[in-house]
C-alpha cells in the first residue's frame, strides 16, 4: 500500500540510491563467492587420511659416512622402539599421507605396455606397516616376515608381492576380485621384469599429495596407494612411522627422540613430527584463505550495515519535516518505522537482482584464475539474499526508530 | 587559501567524528586489504635479480618418454623443469655458454669440531664456481672456489651466514674446517646476508624456501655419491648402483647459463640443437627436439610461482576497495547535502563555484590522508597477518618502499575520486532554493 509513495520518494535521490543499491550488489558478489570458496576449502580439508592421526607420529635419522650401516639401523630401532612402553607398534616407512614429499611410480597390466593404466604412491613398510598407520586389511593377507626386504640403490625391481588401497584395487579390477592377481609397478614399455602379486587391500590410505598427485588429470589417484614390503635404505636415512598407546602420544614421542639418540652416535636423531602436525602443515594455506576470507566477509558485512546507517541517517534527518507532518495528518510512529524498513527493503532487493548478475560474472571469473572448477551452485543466492536483507534492516532500524520518534509539532515549526 | 580550506575541513570533520571515523575506517580497511594482497603478488611476481635477469638461463632439455610427455607446472606438454646428470656433465664440459653451473640440492650432516655444537642435518648446493659469479650472492670472508678446485673436486666449502653464525660464531673462519658426513672440508668463503625473495634457481624443490646453508663443489659432490635431496623423477627403469642413476634418464638437476648478449643466445640455441640432436644419432631423446632456454622472468612465469589465492584474494580485495569506495561516496554525499544552506548562504555571499569546489574537494582530501595512514598501518597488520597465517611467505610478505608510496597514492587518489561527485553535487546547490527555508 505504501510502495508507490516509497518508490516515488526515492526517485527523487537516485544518485544514493543507486549508491547502496550498487554497495549490496557487490557485497553480494563477493560473500557468496567468499563462502563457496570457504565450503570447498572446507571439503579439501576435511578428506580423510585414512590412517590413525591421533597416536602417530614420525622420526627420522641421518647416518654418518660411506660406513654407516642403514640396514642394521632399521633391524636395531625398530626392535628397541617396540619394547618401549606405550608404544602400541611402529614400522619402518618412507611417508606418511599429507606429507608433500614420497614416491610414485606408474601402473601398468600389460608387459610392452605403451601408456601407462595410472599411478600410484608408494608406501613402503613392512608387516606391522598395516596395524601402525591404522589403516583396515579388507581383503587378502598381511605381508609375512619373510617377505619383508631391503630397497637400496642396487635394486631396480619391485618385490613380488604387494597390497594395494581399495580405490586402486577398484580401478584396476573393477570387479572387485584384485587379490591374487597382478600389475606392474614398471614402465613395461621399456623393462622386462616381473609382475607384482596383489595379496591383499587396504580400506583407505591417502597418498602424500592428496591435493596435486593426479594422472593426466585424473584427480582420484589422490588414494591409489601400494604398500610395497620392503624397508628404503637408499642412503644413510631411516624413517619410522610410531604408534602410541591411545592419549600417550606425546610422552611416547619424548622417550622414542632420546631412546633413539642414546642408543646410536653415528647419526642425528630428526624430524620428530606428529601425523596431526603434519595435516596442519599441509592444509595451512587452506586454513589461512579461510581465515581471510572470513574476516573479508566479516569487514565487507561491518562496512556495508554502516553505510545504510550512514546513509539512512542522512535521510531521517532531511526528512523531518515531511515526517512530522505525516505524523501530523495521522500516521502512526509503526507506520513511519514500516516507511523506512520497506524503503530499505526495495533498495536492498533492487541491489540484490544486480548482485545476482555480479555474483556470476566473479564466479565465472574465478574458475579463470582460480582452482574453483565449479561454477557457483544456485543456492548461495538465496542464502545470500537472506542475509542482506537482514543485515539491510537490522541497519536501518536504527535511524528508523528515531525517525518514528519525530514529533508532530516539527511541521508545525519553521514554516 | 589552502590553510584556510585545511582548517576549514578539518573543523568540519570533527563536529561528526562518528561520520568521519566511519569514512576513514572504510577507506583504510579497503586500502589495508588491497595493498597487502598487492605486495603479495608483486614481490612474488618481482624480479629477484633486476640487474641481470635477462642474461641467466635456465636450460631445459626434453629426454622424456616418447608415449608419455612431461607436463609443466599449467599441466601442458613441455620439456621436464629439471636435466639428467649426463646432460649437466656434458653441458658443463662443453662450457658453450659465458658462464654456466649444473647444480642440485644436497643434505648432509653438519659434524662440529666444538662438541657444544649437536651435529645438524643442513641443505646445501652441490655447484661450481661459476653459481657465484651467475647469481651474485655477497660475500663477507673469502671468496668463491676457483674453476682448478671444481676440476680437482676440491673439499672446500662456502658457508652461508647462519651456518658460520652457528659453527664459528660469526667469525672469520676462511681456510677452518668443517666436517660434513666424516669428511673433512675447508671454508673458501663464507656469505653475508643473501635471501632472494623468490628462490628462482631451483624452484622445484620449493620457490619461497630459504636459500642453502652451504655450498660445495658439484664435481665434489659426484664424487662422494651425496645423492639429490630434492625432486627426482624417472620415466625409464635405471640400471642399478650409483653409476646407473648416473647414467640413467632421471631428471634430477638444475642448469644455468649466462649469456651476455642476444647473439650469444642464439648460438648456444643453436649448439642445444645440435646437441641433442647428436644424442638422438646415440639413441636418447626419442622426442621432438624441444629445448627451453628461458630467462629468470620467463621461467618463473613458466613454473607459475605466483600461486592462484593470490590473484584471488588481489581479485577479492580490490572489490572490497570499491565496497569501501562506494560506501564513502555515499557518506560523503550525505554529509556535504546536509550543509546545503550553509553552501547556499555562502553562495548568496559571492563564493565561487571553484573556491567552493576546492574547500570541500580538500576535505576529501583530507579523509583519503588519514585513510591512507591509517590503511598503511593496517597494511602492515595485514602482512604481519599473513607472515602468521603462511609460515612460508616469512620472505615475500613484506612492504618495500615502492608499495608505501603506492598505498599512500592509492588511498588519496580512491578519496579524492570518492570526494569528486559529492564536491560536484555539492557546488551545483542554488543559492535561492536554500535561502527559503531559512
Amino acid at each position: 500500500m505504501e510502495i508507490r509513495p516509497i518508490i516515488s520518494a526515492l526517485m527523487r535521490s537516485k544518485v544514493a540510491l543507486i549508491l547502496i543499491g550498487l554497495q549490496i550488489a557487490l557485497t553480494l558478489a563477493i560473500i557468496c563467492n567468499a563462502l563457496f570458496i570457504m565450503s570447498q576449502r572446507m571439503e579439501t580439508m576435511g578428506k580423510p587420511s585414512g590412517m590413525s592421526e591421533n597416536d602417530t607420529f614420525m622420526i627420522s635419522s641421518s647416518g654418518f659416512g660411506a660406513n654407516f650401516d642403514t640396514k642394521s639401523t632399521f633391524i636395531t630401532d625398530l626392535a628397541l622402539m617396540r619394547g618401549l612402553p606405550g608404544v602400541r607398534d611402529a614400522a619402518p616407512i618412507n611417508t606418511v599421507p599429507m606429507s608433500d614429499s614420497g614416491w610414485s611410480e606408474v601402473v601398468n597390466m600389460q608387459p610392452g605396455q605403451k601408456t601407462a593404466t595410472t599411478a600410484t604412491a608408494i608406501f613402503f613398510m613392512d608387516d606391522h606397516g598395516i596395524d601402525t598407520y591404522g589403516t583396515h586389511l579388507i581383503a587378502g593377507r598381511n605381508f609375512k616376515p619373510d617377505e619383508i626386504t631391503f630397497h637400496d640403490r642396487q635394486s631396480v625391481d619391485w618385490p613380488p608381492v604387494i597390497i594395494v588401497t581399495k580405490a586402486l584395487a577398484d580401478k584396476i579390477y573393477p570387479n572387485g576380485d584384485a587379490v591374487g592377481k597382478t600389475m606392474y609397478l614398471t614402465d613395461t614399455a621399456h623393462s622386462n621384469f616381473p609382475p607384482q602379486t596383489i595379496i591383499g587391500v587396504v580400506d583407505h590410505l591417502q597418498s602424500p599429495w592428496p591435493e596435486t598427485f593426479d594422472f593426466n588429470g585424473d584427480h582420484s589417484v589422490s588414494e591409489y596407494v601400494t604398500l610395497v614390503p620392503q624397508m628404503n635404505a637408499y642412503g644413510n636415512g631411516t624413517r619410522y612411522l610410531i604408534r602410541a598407546d591411545t592419549g600417550r602420544r606425546d610422552e611416547v614421542m619424548k622417550t622414542v627422540e632420546s631412546k633413539l639418540v642414546e642408543s646410536n652416535h653415528g647419526r642425528i636423531v630428526r624430524s620428530l613430527k606428529s601425523i596431526a602436525a603434519v595435516r596442519a602443515e599441509y592444509y595451512s594455506h587452506d586454513r589461512a584463505m579461510m581465515i581471510i576470507l572470513g574476516t573479508v566477509i566479516f569487514c565487507l558485512l561491518t562496512i556495508t550495515a554502516l553505510g545504510i546507517v550512514g546513509m539512512a541517517s542522512f535521510w531521517v534527518t532531511q526528512r523531518r519535516r515531511q515526517i512530522g507532518t505525516r505524523r501530523a495528518l495521522g500516521a502512526t510512529r509503526l507506520s513511519i518505522l514500516r516507511y523506512f524498513l520497506t524503503e530499505n527493503f526495495i533498495i536492498t532487493t533492487g541491489g540484490l537482482v544486480l548482485g545476482s548478475v555480479l555474483t556470476y560474472a566473479f564466479s565465472l571469473w574465478l574458475m579463470a584464475h582460480s582452482q574453483v572448477a565449479k561454477l557457483l551452485p544456485w543456492e548461495y543466492l538465496p542464502i545470500g539474499f537472506v542475509c542482506l536483507w537482514l543485515l539491510g534492516q537490522i541497519a536501518v532500524l536504527g535511524p528508523a526508530t528515531r525517525a518514528a520518534r519525530v514529533s508532530p509539532a516539527i511541521a508545525t515549526r519553521s514554516v | 587559501m589552502f590553510g584556510y580550506y585545511l582548517e576549514l575541513g578539518l573543523r568540519s570533520l570533527k563536529r561528526n567524528p562518528v561520520l568521519t571515523a566511519l569514512m576513514v575506517l572504510g577507506i583504510a580497511l579497503g586500502i589495508a586489504a588491497s595493498m597487502t594482497s598487492l605486495t603479495l603478488l608483486h614481490i612474488m611476481g618481482s624480479d629477484p635479480i633486476p640487474w641481470k635477469s635477462n642474461v641467466l638461463h635456465n636450460v631445459q632439455l626434453d629426454n622424456w618418454d616418447p608415449n608419455a610427455p612431461f607436463k609443466n607446472a599449467s599441466g601442458e606438454d613441455d620439456a621436464p623443469d629439471q636435466v639428467t646428470y649426463r646432460d649437466a656433465k656434458a653441458l658443463m664440459e662443453a662450457g658453450k655458454a659465458d658462464l654456466q653451473s649444473a647444480m642440485y640440492k644436497v643434505a648432509m650432516p653438519i659434524q662440529p669440531e666444538n662438541p657444544e655444537v649437536k651435529p645438524f642435518l643442513s641443505l646445501g648446493r652441490a655447484a661450481y664456481s661459476d653459481f657465484f659469479a651467475m647469481f651474485e650472492p655477497p660475500f663477507v670472508y673469502g671468496n668463491r672456489w676457483d674453476h682448478a678446485q671444481d676440476d680437482q673436486h676440491a673439499r672446500v666449502v662456502v658457508l652461508s651466514k647462519d651456518t658460520n653464525e652457528k659453527l664459528f660464531g660469526g667469525q672469520n673462519s676462511v681456510g677452518k674446517r668443517v666436517r660434513l658426513n666424516e669428511v673433512d672440508y675447508t671454508v673458501v668463503g663464507v656469505l653475508g646476508e643473501w635471501k632472494p625473495r623468490i628462490k628462482f634457481y631451483d624452484l622445484t624443490n620449493g620457490s619461497l624456501n630459504d636459500p642453502e646453508e652451504f655450498y660445495m663443489p658439484y664435481t665434489t659432490a659426484i664424487e662422494l655419491e651425496a645423492g639429490g635431496a630434492g625432486n627426482n623423477q624417472c620415466w625409464k627403469n635405471s640400471d642399478p648402483g650409483w653409476q646407473g642413476y648416473l647414467e640413467s634418464e632421471c631428471v634430477w638437476q638444475q642448469f644455468w647459463v649466462q649469456l651476455n648478449s642476444p647473439d650469444r643466445l642464439a648460438e648456444y640455441r643453436s649448439f642445444l640443437d645440435n646437441y641433442v640432436n647428436e644424442q638422438k644419432r646415440l639413441g636418447r631423446f626419442p622426442r621432438p627436439i624441444h629445448n627451453n632456454l628461458f630467462n629468470v622472468k620467463e621461467w618463473l612465469e613458466n613454473q607459475k610461482v605466483v600461486p592462484k589465492d593470490v590473484e584471488v584474494q588481489v581479485g577479492l580485495s580490490f572489490a572490497f576497495l570499491l565496497v569501501c569506495l562506494i560506501n564513502t561516496i555515499g557518506l560523503l554525499l550525505a554529509k556535504f547535502m546536509r550543509k546545503s544552506s550553509e553552501i547556499g548562504l555562502r553562495r548568496a555571499l559571492g563564493a565561487e563555484k571553484r573556491q567552493l569546489f576546492a574547500q570541500y574537494i580538500i576535505e576529501s582530501g583530507v579523509i583519503g590522508i588519514s585513510g591512507g595512514l591509517l590503511g598503511l598501518l593496517l597494511t602492515f597488520g595485514g602482512l604481519w597477518m599473513v607472515r602468521v597465517l603462511y609460515e612460508d611467505y616469512a620472505n615475500v610478505a613484506r612492504l618495500d618502499w615502492s608499495m608505501v608510496f603506492t598505498t599512500i597514492a592509492l588511498a588519496i587518489a580512491a578519496a579524492v575520486l570518492a570526494g569528486l561527485y559529492p564536491t560536484w553535487r555539492a557546488c551545483q546547490i542554488a543559492p535561492a532554493t536554500q535561502l527559503k527555508t531559512q
